[in-house]
């Protein structure tokens, strides 16, 4: 058990001209060596902004890390000069893209992008980064690497060129990689056969991954763990098993039952009613009070404590209190064979 | 399902629709699809990108002119020469809603004029009161309130703008509605509000749709039958249920196993069957079969033979080698 990143309080906020944006407030997270965790949450949860925090890939000018600290392997990464950033991004921790088609260099040959990181991280010299390069498009399992090495992106259908970013990502051997919605862009079939790749690609490299996603099915293909994302706080975080089986949030349970099961029949689906908050003015308690069919004045009121429902489960929600009414989850919220 | 009479609403015929790309390049993107719609029901219209699922439905719609075959709408042609007035009469009784929210409303109109467009265009309010009438009462079944008639479309959020696309379609009464991808580009939440407001107008108005998408899950959950798509033809067709869980065309039952189940368990289960290789290019498609390229069933007479589009039970219809009998019985005499 060695956690090789760790999130404390992370809050990071964006400067626009209406005013302060509170996009993550108060995340805490860690990641183990080798496992991986995904975070869940809709469009504007902070998701995407959280793991951006981690890379510093956030625009410098107008955002800022108001508060917390990330640290990789012990050391803050919010601390140090972008000097070491840059030493640290693509070869310790790296990320792949949600879209292929604009994370690739239109005007370089795929084989270039992937010798890049080599080069600049590793010392290498050209031949050897060139013969690194062929094993890892092997690797990510692209017929005639030699031959496509040489070819440019746009000869490439997406689901290749997802397989090319995933070997950029992956040239250096980082230790943690980060997957930003890395099947979204790409249709079924072909998402099939990249989470396959990504799974095979874990336990080859011992590599752990964050992966981010709204879909909650990849979730369960790949993920060890979660943690569900909601108006820039996580609300609900545990392995896969305790978070899908017996999840403990009324916002988990609106995820869980608002998409159709195959077996569901012609039942009303289980809508969430509302929108989620404008994180300009957050709401100053929970932030899923305002949709909750469950919401007391409490939650209005007060931001919700974490609360330990086993020593990895752990839920933001004023339900779990030992004063608050019990709750049974609904019905349509129960996955398959849940307790 | 019982099996009823039951009235056709839409003929489609050996609808086939090409785009020239360059020099003598043809790009079929629908190529020889027949298909019924009864009255009332929902047809689902699944496959992956570029397998011509849009392109039909824009066709049928008349938002491009069809290369061939043809679409009867209660019997009468819809396409070819048609004077100003039939084709008035025929917008009117069918509607669209498209997939992204953000692109398919006029920025620089407020929600009441985009959603009277129509109303105005066939002259279905007779003064400005009765107009504003049916505009309020449009943005209460599709749950908007009065308030937001005067605003523009860049203050509401996805899922609301999806709610006026709906309202704008329902503004002339239509009977058929194309629905193309209408909740793609939706947070899951937020898709199951406008999934069920579909189904919930359906059931009030008697509508009929032909629901296009490509998440499966949420076609079957919302169609009562469903075809599937692959590179401009339609390879099965079958009652929603029947084809989820008998699923014949091996394509359908790749598609079907791809899909990731929110159940964690089930997927460390699962057994997959992951298709090789990608969708080749519709400008040269392969000869026979067009799926036999990635097809773990494949046989000699795929490439050579295009396979006939027949029911292999009643109601599910199949387009395979594999289920054609005739062929079976000749290979074993041989």
């Amino acid at each position: 058990m060695k956690n090789i990143l760790e999130l404390k309080n992370v809050n990071v906020s964006f400067h626009t001209f209406a005013g302060e944006v509170k996009a993550v407030r108060g995340v805490n997270l860690h990641l183990e060596k080798g496992e991986s965790l995904a975070i869940v949450g809709e469009s504007g949860s902070g998701k995407s902004v959280t793991s951006k925090s981690i890379m510093r890939l956030l625009p410098e000018k107008t955002s800022e890390i108001k508060e917390g600290e990330i640290l990789f392997e012990g050391r803050d990464l919010t601390k140090i000069s972008n000097r070491e950033m840059e030493k640290i991004r693509g070869s310790e921790i790296s990320m792949i893209f949600q879209d292929p088609m604009t994370s690739l260099n239109p005007t370089m040959t795929v084989g270039k992008q992937i010798m890049e990181g080599l080069r600049k991280h590793q010392n290498l010299s050209k031949s050897e980064a060139k013969e690194r390069a062929v094993n890892l498009l092997k690797l990510v399992g692209i017929p005639n690497p030699e031959l496509r090495i040489s070819e440019y992106p746009h000869q490439f259908s997406g689901g290749m060129r997802q397989r090319v970013v995933i070997a950029i990502a992956l040239a250096c051997n980082p230790k943690v990689l980060i997957a930003d919605e890395p099947t979204t862009a790409l249709d079924v079939t072909i998402q099939a056969q990249i989470l396959d790749l990504m799974r095979d690609l874990q336990q080859k490299t011992g590599t752990a991954i964050i992966l981010i996603t709204h879909d909650l099915g990849v979730v369960a293909n790949l993920s060890q763990r979660v943690a569900v994302m909601y108006g820039g706080t996580i609300v609900e975080t545990g392995t896969t098993d305790e978070v899908f089986y017996n999840p403990k949030h009324p916002y988990t349970w609106g995820l869980l039952s608002s998409m159709p099961k195959l077996n569901s029949g012609d039942k009303e689906l289980m809508a969430i009613p509302g929108t989620p908050p404008n994180l300009l003015n957050p709401p100053k308690g929970c932030p899923f009070a305002a949709r909750c069919p469950y919401a007391m004045q409490v939650c209005v009121d007060h931001m919700p404590d974490v609360t330990d429902v086993t020593s990895t489960h752990k839920s933001a929600c004023w339900l779990l209190d030992e004063r608050a009414p019990q709750v049974e989850p609904p019905e349509a919220a129960l996955v398959g064979g849940a307790r | 399902m019982a099996v009823v009479e039951r009235e056709k609403l839409l003929e489609v015929k050996n609808l086939k629709k090409h785009f020239n790309v360059g020099k003598n390049a043809v790009l079929k993107a629908v190529d020889n699809v027949s298909f019924d719609i009864y009255k009332g029901e929902t047809l689902g219209l699944v496959g992956e990108s570029g397998c011509g699922k849009s392109t039909t439905g824009r066709t049928i719609i008349r938002l491009y002119e069809a290369t061939g075959g043809n679409v009867a709408f209660e019997g009468e042609d819809v396409h070819g020469k048609k004077s100003r007035k039939e084709l008035k009469s025929f917008n009117r009784r069918m509607q669209m809603i498209f997939q992204d929210p953000y692109a398919s409303l006029n920025p620089r109109m407020t929600i009441k004029d985009i959603i009277a467009e129509g109303i105005d265009i066939h002259g279905l309010a007779k003064n400005d009161k009765e107009r504003m009438e049916r505009i309020y009462e449009l943005l209460e079944t599709v749950g908007l309130n009065r308030a937001h008639a005067s605003r523009y479309p860049h203050e509401f959020s996805g899922g609301q703008r999806q709610r006026i696309g709906i309202a704008r379609a329902l503004a002339v009464d239509p009977e058929f509605i194309i629905a193309d991808e209408p909740i793609s580009a939706l947070d899951v939440s937020i898709q199951a509000q406008v999934v069920n407001l579909l189904m919930k107008l359906q059931k009030e108005r008697g509508l009929t749709y032909l629901f296009i998408a490509h998440d499966l899950s949420m076609v079957k959950h919302i169609s009562d039958r469903v075809g599937v798509m692959y590179l401009g033809n339609i390879v099965e067709l079958a009652a929603s249920d029947e084809l989820y869980e008998e699923p014949l065309h091996p394509y359908t039952q790749a598609l079907l196993s791809a899909i990731p189940v929110p159940d964690p368990e089930v997927e460390r289960s699962r057994e997959r069957i992951i298709l090789e290789g990608d969708l080749p290019s519709p400008i040269s498609p392969p000869s026979g079969c067009r799926f036999r390229t990635r097809c773990p069933h494949a046989m000699d007479v795929c490439a050579s033979k295009d396979p006939k589009w027949m029911e292999a039970r009643e109601g599910h219809w199949v387009a395979c080698h594999l289920y054609d009998n005739e062929l079976n019985t000749e290979n074993k005499q041989q």
